[in-house]
């Protein structure tokens, strides 16, 4: 079989994709406007094609990939929920696609009163008392939420040098507290997956600046002693900072706010559902109780009267992470969603998040090995431990055997303390229907496993590629195509 | 319920197999002390209708380039974007997926970013670059983190005529790390090579360029200084295209390039989602932040692309990470793709010129209005800095009501620029347009002298 | 399989004495654990490494272990070939895949690592 061509293999001399308009002001030679040396000397090695070209190359790319348009992609801690088609038409209003962002402000008013009021929202359904928009991501909002807290120490001249992480978080969380020069501190989990509480109070000290948690974890369980947990946490005078990858389990329940937490960031790309767009762009909101504040990075959306402005004037702020004001595009979205849900619909997601998950959670036990049997909330941790001791298949071959069935891989091999690890999030918006042909390929797989266990093994057979050798990439790394020469 | 196809029949049934009798025995685990007990206080849920009529009139409120003839730039350009573009990129199939993390059903995703990553080097002359950082100016705050990584040293020189929010970022990103950021005075608009400016002790020195200002620096110069010291050169930039004309860093002696690629196809979007590209020398790629596509080939020998050198990343390495981003910008990458596939090399050439004709007319033009004047005198690309008779802030204001956006006032950004006004053209100005805006000054300028309030 | 002249850390990196120099490398057991070596991060010839201090990393595709320095002393020379050859750390990991040899600074503390016997059971091969 042949390769699937790249567009610079579609390449001819000559052949042109634009219509550009001839030059309407008076012609001037370039070296008039441009000192010669600095232009350049070869042109860049773009490919050269047709607009049709362009149209049947991306057409096909996009043939080759799995969306949650196509499928069920019940890929854990991602919220792979559905996507509303009326967020792509409001984001393309040219009132907020076209709107340049050094407008001035008395030209942005409905820009700024659209972030007030997402502000507003968000304050309420996390229980916090302010937010930022400048995070484009998750870790980017991790970023902004632990350079406050360093910020908070600062002001009031304390010096403190650690971030307490538990052994089943992010690997953004222990990445970011190294960005802002805390040294880590990991914290195991207790036999009931939740986080050790006799570990943790023997880690807390003066030292300490943070604790990063995610609740409900990445188990898929609430921390039940949260409470407690943030109680210790204050008692040395430390930060409650909330990984809020998993909100979407708690919208309307429970409130990071009332649970402790002194900050968090929210994937607005999950509970919000903006698309992720294969791997980007997202939107990290991050939300403060009141002594966190005047932190906040520049600017800061306020409200005088009627009128909305961006307030630049903080001297206390940790500054910025980026230019501009955030991913607006993607904060539009996600006011959509808020304002087509309400308070009823908000909670409804999570109540039916947590239904779906846990109806999986009991549908494949029987077949395969649930470390924490109990109930959980948005998502559950199952484990291919026993197949692989049974017929060697691996997590990861049942996960691409899931592909041959028509079903994105749930999240595998993490988190790192389950062995195995197969972690499913199924979300609100799959069917029962969908939910039942899900439970049937898995099931189908474990039979596979026992009958067939070399299919398995060798799976994908259906894609575009069969399994790809990613040993050969990272040991000779091919990152940019070159012609044959 | 909105977006939750459920049932209440279904309800029952699957509660029934979880055997619980509520959906309320689901949340038993959450401890009464932290329940909220009360509806949440949110705005009235909105129909489909209401909401894009709610919407649409917040939109409308504001003052978008369609209804002000945009001559502002500083890192977000009003250049023509190829319907094209955002039919391709806009299809579910790429919008709706997530991050190729299974790679036999991603090869869509995941070969347009390995071709983004071979543009990108293309245009810039650099040798690799990864998928993408948030925008331009975080990619430059990683891009001094890993200077510092790369020479184990912790001083960095800026110029000042660096995008000031790119200049604060870049503060961010380094200060927790103790990395020491000192910044270069600008001389008629750009920042001539000073040896005096580094050391043994420095990591990198930061230009843009096209600056800030719009002026070209001198960048070869800046690299013979900065490898006379084993120092790194990063250059920034907000306006790839640019490169459509000049020489590009990589060929001018830059060892990390960190660069805004809005310009690609992306739209204004009021400030984002946009797009930031890093590229650098192969020999640093293992240094790189945030994810890297490579090609290989599956079990049949057919070529084919994965994410690949992930032990650089949090996900593998934690807190020794090269970096904490995870999420990206990749659907921008795409639209950067598409974009740059469909001009090609003659296409961004011809954008690029089209720019410079356009800006260099204006200029001219600017240059004989009175009350106006160039305060600089170095060659410029598509952006340049003008002297206003009234504080350029008045003039925005002023011009606004005549359908203009007319630049930004550098007032908020450099003290003494007070009367300083930024103005860009690009390619998708008009020569109507262009005097236009000249006449429209002109009448502000003349309000100024008979006294009128402007 | 565990060479009787070599001795070996608790982090399994063997330690070969060869004159006053040791070579190093990792265990056939570390590098069956890591799966297939794709990359090797190693000192310049001439740096420092200190007993049971990180002196380089040894990567797979989906992990990156940290290397210990068996021995105290200056690295006199490094295992070139595994830059374009990682795979010989798992082809023979006791012989082409060492990795740097070090001039020691301190031969007492050879005799505070492993012996083949007390390594094999310290990872259960006894």
């Amino acid at each position: 079989m042949k390769d699937f061509p790249l567009i610079f293999e579609r390449s001819v001399p000559g052949r042109r994709g634009f219509g550009l308009p001839e030059p309407d002001v008076p012609p001037r030679p370039l070296e008039e406007m441009l000192p010669a040396h600095l232009l350049r000397t070869q042109p860049p090695a773009l490919p050269e094609v047709s607009e049709l070209d362009v149209i049947r190359h991306y057409t096909r790319l996009s043939h080759r990939n799995f969306s949650i348009d196509e499928g069920f992609y019940p890929l854990g801690s991602c919220t792979m929920k559905y996507n509303p088609k009326l967020h792509e038409e409001v984001a393309r209003f040219p009132g907020f696609s076209r709107l340049h962002p050094y407008t001035p402000e008395e030209l942005v008013q409905g820009a700024l009163q659209l972030l007030w009021e997402l502000g507003e929202e968000l304050r309420e359904l996390s229980g916090m008392d302010a937010v930022t928009f400048q995070p484009a991501a998750g870790a980017h909002g991790e970023l902004v939420g632990l350079l406050m807290v360093r910020a908070y120490f600062e002001s009031r001249g304390e010096r403190r040098t650690r971030v307490i992480v538990p052994d089943s978080a992010h690997g953004t969380n222990p990445a970011t507290a190294a960005m802002v020069g805390y040294e880590v501190v990991t914290v195991r989990s207790d036999a009931r997956g939740n986080l050790d509480l006799g570990a943790l109070e023997g880690e807390l000290d003066e030292r300490t600046a943070a604790l990063m948690l995610t609740n409900p974890n990445t188990l898929g369980l609430f921390e039940e002693q949260v409470d407690r947990i943030a109680e210790r946490v204050h008692a040395v005078g430390a930060q409650m900072y909330l990984d809020g990858a998993n909100f979407n389990a708690m919208v309307g329940i429970t409130r990071p706010g009332d649970q402790g937490f002194d900050v968090m960031h929210m994937n607005l790309h999950k509970t919000f559902s903006t698309p992720h767009g294969g791997g980007g762009p997202g939107a990290g909101v991050v939300a403060v109780k009141s002594h966190l504040e005047p932190f906040l990075p520049v600017p800061v959306v306020v409200r005088e009267g009627d009128r909305y402005r961006l307030d630049f004037d903080r001297p206390h702020s940790v500054g910025r992470v980026r230019a501009f004001y955030g991913n607006f595009a993607n904060l539009v979205r996600a006011y959509a969603y808020i304002r087509t849900l309400g308070a009823e619909g908000l909670r409804a997601v999570a109540e039916h998040a947590v239904l779906h998950a846990n109806y999986l959670r009991v549908r494949l036990a029987p077949y395969y090995d649930i470390p924490y049997d109990r109930v959980c909330k948005h998502e559950f941790v199952a484990s291919g431990v026993r197949q692989k001791r049974r017929s060697g298949v691996t997590t990861r071959d049942i996960a691409k055997r899931l592909l041959d069935y028509g079903f994105h891989a749930p999240t595998v091999y993490f988190p790192l303390i389950v062995e195995e690890a197969i972690m499913v999030e199924p979300t609100e918006t799959e069917s029962l229907q969908t939910l039942e042909e899900f439970v049937q390929a898995m099931v189908a797989i474990n039979r596979e496993c026992e009958t067939d266990p070399e299919t398995v093994r060798t799976a994908p057979h259906t894609t575009p590629v069969g399994r790809l050798d990613e040993v050969r990439a990272a040991r000779h790394p091919d990152l940019r195509w070159r012609p044959a020469t | 319920m909105r977006y939750i196809p459920t049932t209440p029949e279904e309800r029952a049934r699957m509660l029934e197999a979880i055997g619980v009798r509520s959906v309320e025995e689901l949340f038993a685990d959450v401890p009464e002390r932290v329940r909220l007990r009360r509806p949440l206080r949110l705005r009235p849920a909105l129909s489909d209708m209401e909401v894009l009529r709610y919407l649409r009139a917040l939109a409308d409120r504001n003052g978008h380039a369609d209804r002000l003839v945009c001559f502002a730039g500083a890192g977000a350009y009003d250049h023509f974007i190829p319907p094209a573009v955002w039919q391709l990129v806009g299809r579910g199939e790429f919008l709706t997926a997530y991050t190729p993390y299974q790679a036999e059903i991603m090869q869509g995703e995941l070969q347009a970013t390995y071709e983004y990553q071979t543009m990108v080097c293309a245009l810039l002359g650099m040798e690799v670059a990864n998928a993408s950082m948030y925008d331009g100016a975080s990619a430059l705050g990683e891009a001094v983190v890993m200077a510092r990584d790369l020479t184990g040293r912790d001083r960095v020189v800026t110029s000042q005529a660096v995008h000031p929010e790119y200049r604060q970022v870049l503060r961010t990103y380094t200060e927790p790390l103790g990395i020491r950021v000192t910044e270069l005075r600008h001389e008629d608009g750009a920042t001539p090579p000073d040896g005096r400016a580094v050391d043994g002790r420095t990591a990198a020195v930061v230009v843009q360029h096209p600056n800030f200002f719009g002026c070209l620096e001198d960048v070869r110069g800046w690299a013979e200084v900065c490898h006379r010291v084993g120092a790194l050169l990063v250059v920034a930039c907000a306006d790839p295209l640019a490169y459509g004309l000049l020489e590009p860093p990589g060929v001018l002696g830059a060892d990390i390039v960190a660069a805004e690629g809005q310009a690609l196809g992306n739209p204004l979007n009021f400030g984002g989602p946009y797009l930031g590209i890093i590229a650098t020398r192969q020999q640093f790629v293992r240094r790189m932040p945030g994810r890297l596509v490579g090609a290989t080939v599956d079990r049949h020998g057919r070529r084919g692309f994965v994410l690949t050198l992930q032990t650089r990343e949090q996900h593998i390495r934690r807190e020794k990470a090269t970096s904490n981003i995870c999420t990206n910008e990749a659907l921008n990458a795409l639209a950067a793709a598409v974009y740059l596939s469909l001009l090609g090399p003659q296409g961004v050439r011809q954008v690029a010129e089209l720019c410079v004709r356009k800006a260099h007319y204006l200029k001219a033009r600017l240059a004989q209005l009175d009350g106006f004047h160039l305060p600089f005198r170095t060659p410029t690309f598509h952006e340049f800095v003008v002297r206003t008779p009234r504080p350029a802030a008045a003039v925005v204001r002023a011009l606004a009501r005549e359908g203009f956006l007319a630049g930004i006032p550098l007032g908020r950004f450099y003290r003494g620029m007070a009367s300083h006004l930024l103005v860009c053209a690009t390619e998708t100005r008009t020569r109507d347009e262009l005097d236009g805006f000249v006449e429209a000054l002109a009448r502000v300028a003349r309000r100024r002298v008979v006294g009128g309030r402007v | 399989m565990y060479p009787e002249d070599y001795r070996y850390s608790t982090e399994h990196e063997w330690a070969k004495r060869e004159d006053g120099k040791v070579r190093v490398g990792i265990t056939r057991f570390a590098a069956d654990r890591l799966t297939d070596v794709v990359y090797v991060e190693l000192p310049q010839v001439g740096s420092q490494v200190r007993y049971m201090h990180p002196f380089g990393v040894v990567e797979s595709v989906k992990a990156a272990s940290e290397l210990y320095a068996p021995v105290s002393g200056r690295v006199v020379e490094v295992n070139e070939r595994l830059r374009d050859h990682p795979e010989l750390v798992n082809q023979d990991p006791h012989g082409e895949g060492w990795m740097i040899v070090v001039e020691m600074s301190d031969p007492s503390e050879l005799d505070r690592l492993m012996d083949a016997q007390a390594y094999r059971q310290h990872i259960g091969e006894a």
